[in-house]
């Protein structure tokens, strides 16, 4: 079930940059509010990754890393605002885990929306096609 | 030489709203017509496989136009776009929601308000498309309930796009 879940969020992640760069798809947000953001920084999409495998409190996610504890604590501010993640208390600690669902159920709609105004645009450009020859 | 097509699809989620711009290579009045009027609508609305049906329109402000996307397997998501505002070839506004074949909305709340502006450009139009939801909640009960109502539109789901992008 993990690897399952692993699996995906990885080609979630990676298809999420493909498609920022292979689709001219610009995204307006706030630092704070953006998903595309939310990736598009290494240490936060390792951070995704290894709450992916297990919530983890805010020190033991800055034991993988080499960079400081505040800045560890910024990313987690950075990828809550976006939703990614969320606080639990567990006892006197703070766990983060991953809110996979949301990132990929919204993701997902915004594409398959996407994808449809594409289709749709690609189907009428054929229409006025056919209306310029006059037919 | 191949004209390059303007598609641009910016999701702004501070203000809730979802912006696409797209030129078309046809004059203005063309570009209008194929917006507005049914028998055009019906050629290119739904995405292929889906064939688009509509079953009434009504294109004035405070009209609708009731229309259902059929499936290859003969299933009709019916929905229906109720006009707002309307300037002859310049914009027209409106929601659109879902239905059933009376016209009955599904939902509480239609799914999104429509703003469509043409530009025209001499040879070639382009429409700029304003989406946008009442509230953050608003984007997220239409995801829960664009998956409810069943329409995937056929084109798969994120992995398999992520596959085929990858097999590129």
């Amino acid at each position: 079930m993990r690897y399952n879940l692993i699996s995906t969020i990885f080609y979630a992640i990676k298809g999420l940059r493909i498609y920022l760069q292979s689709i001219r798809c610009i995204t307006m947000f706030s630092m704070r509010r953006d998903i595309f953001q939310a990736i598009a920084d290494p240490t936060r999409r390792a951070i995704i990754m290894l709450l992916a495998v297990q919530s983890l409190t805010p020190n033991a996610l800055a034991a993988h890393f080499q960079v400081s504890r505040q800045a560890i604590s910024k990313h987690l501010q950075i990828l809550t605002e976006c939703e990614v993640l969320a606080p639990e208390q567990k006892g006197r600690e703070i766990q983060y885990h991953l809110k996979a669902d949301k990132m990929k159920d919204i993701e997902k709609w915004l594409e398959q929306f996407r994808a449809l105004m594409a289709r749709r645009f690609e189907q009428l450009d054929e229409v006025l096609n056919q209306l310029k020859r006059g037919s | 030489m191949k004209k390059s097509v303007l598609f641009d699809f910016i999701v702004d989620r501070e203000n809730n709203q979802i912006r696409v711009d797209r030129s078309f290579q046809a004059p203005l009045d063309l570009v209008w017509a194929a917006w507005t009027e049914a028998e055009i609508l019906d050629h290119w609305w739904a995405p292929r496989p889906y064939r688009n049906e509509t079953k009434s329109m009504d294109f004035r402000p405070g009209g609708r136009w009731h229309y259902a996307m059929l499936s290859p397997e003969g299933e009709r998501h019916w929905c229906y776009f109720d006009y707002a505002t309307i300037e002859h070839q310049k914009f027209y506004s409106g929601k659109d929601g879902f239905c059933d074949e009376n016209g009955v909305a599904t939902n509480i709340a239609p799914n999104m308000q429509w703003h469509n502006e043409f530009e025209d450009r001499g040879t070639d139009t382009v429409v700029h498309v304003h989406i946008s939801f009442h509230k953050p909640e608003d984007l997220e009960t239409i995801v829960n309930m664009g998956f409810k109502e069943g329409f995937t539109m056929g084109m798969g789901n994120l992995d398999e796009y992520f596959a085929a992008l990858f097999n590129r």
